[in-house]
């Protein structure tokens, strides 16, 4: 049981940091122009939001919680279950940056749901 | 779907970064299972044994020939994205989920049940359908 605890910290920890990121990008704002330089000025500003960093901290977590479950469980089994970050990331999408879910999304979200049941009822 | 500056298709190419993109991910993920299989048993406290399990994760080849698939599939997906739409190339990762259960059925010799193969089967079409609606700008901040 306590190694479900890896699973969760996978898809929430990984969630948590892509929305971090996200968030970091969209304050520091999309470059005027496709130059290298252009894009290390939105990438330098986006560095020097705390949300970056703390994105980059929760992304590495999920690294390290991926590879611990991994020493547990099949691959087959961790990938899969992985995909709750759909989930999640609608959820929090919604919730922590104020996006619109279309129903089209929240359909094949659903779906991910169920598939990822299946493939814990599937675990032997 | 783009074109280079002398009008020549880029689908091949396209196509190209989209195979390494379905076998990379997967086989980094694969080669990680393998190398956290075996470093075995892992130990984070007291610190000294999580330095000690550190430096037995990063001491097992598999696990830096993983990370370096991994790094492979990003630097192709992001080269697919340069060259080709985000909703085209995106639906992609959907299948990868099928590709990790016969890579780790194939090389790590793992049972993958019916129930398992459904729920797969049915993650993917999700991921498939979520891939294909359209992408929204919100500016919030």
């Amino acid at each position: 049981m306590p190694h479900y605890a890896l699973l969760a910290l996978i898809v929430l920890a990984g969630t948590g940091g892509e929305l971090c990121v996200s968030r970091a990008m969209k304050e520091a704002g999309e470059p005027f122009h496709l130059h290298p330089s252009a894009i290390l000025k939105t990438i330098f500003a986006a560095l020097r939001t705390p949300w970056m960093w703390l994105g980059i901290g929760m992304m590495a977590t999920a690294f390290f919680a991926l590879l611990g479950a991994l020493s547990v469980y099949n691959v087959s089994f961790v990938v899969p279950v992985t995909a709750l970050s759909y989930v999640f990331g609608a959820l929090g999408s919604t919730l922590f940056l104020r996006e619109q879910v279309t129903r089209g999304r929240w359909l094949g979200i659903l779906m991910v749901a169920f598939g990822v049941t299946l493939v814990f009822l599937g675990k032997s | 779907m783009k074109r280079s500056k002398d009008g020549v298709s880029r689908k091949p190419l396209i196509l190209f970064l989209i195979a390494i993109m379905m076998f990379a991910g997967p086989l980094g993920n694969v080669l990680l299972g393998k190398g956290m299989k075996q470093v075995g048993s892992l130990w984070v406290w007291p610190p000294p044994k999580l330095i000690a399990t550190g430096i037995k994760i990063f001491g097992t080849g598999s696990i830096w020939l993983g990370i370096a698939s991994l790094m492979i599939f990003i630097v192709a997906y992001m080269l697919a994205l340069s060259l080709a739409d985000y909703s085209y190339v995106q639906p992609v990762s959907s299948f990868a989920y099928g590709v990790v259960a016969l890579l780790g059925h194939v090389m790590l010799g793992e049972y993958v049940s019916w129930l398992r193969c459904a729920g797969i089967t049915v993650i993917s079409m999700g991921v498939f359908i979520v891939s294909r609606t359209k992408p929204q700008t919100t500016e919030h901040f």
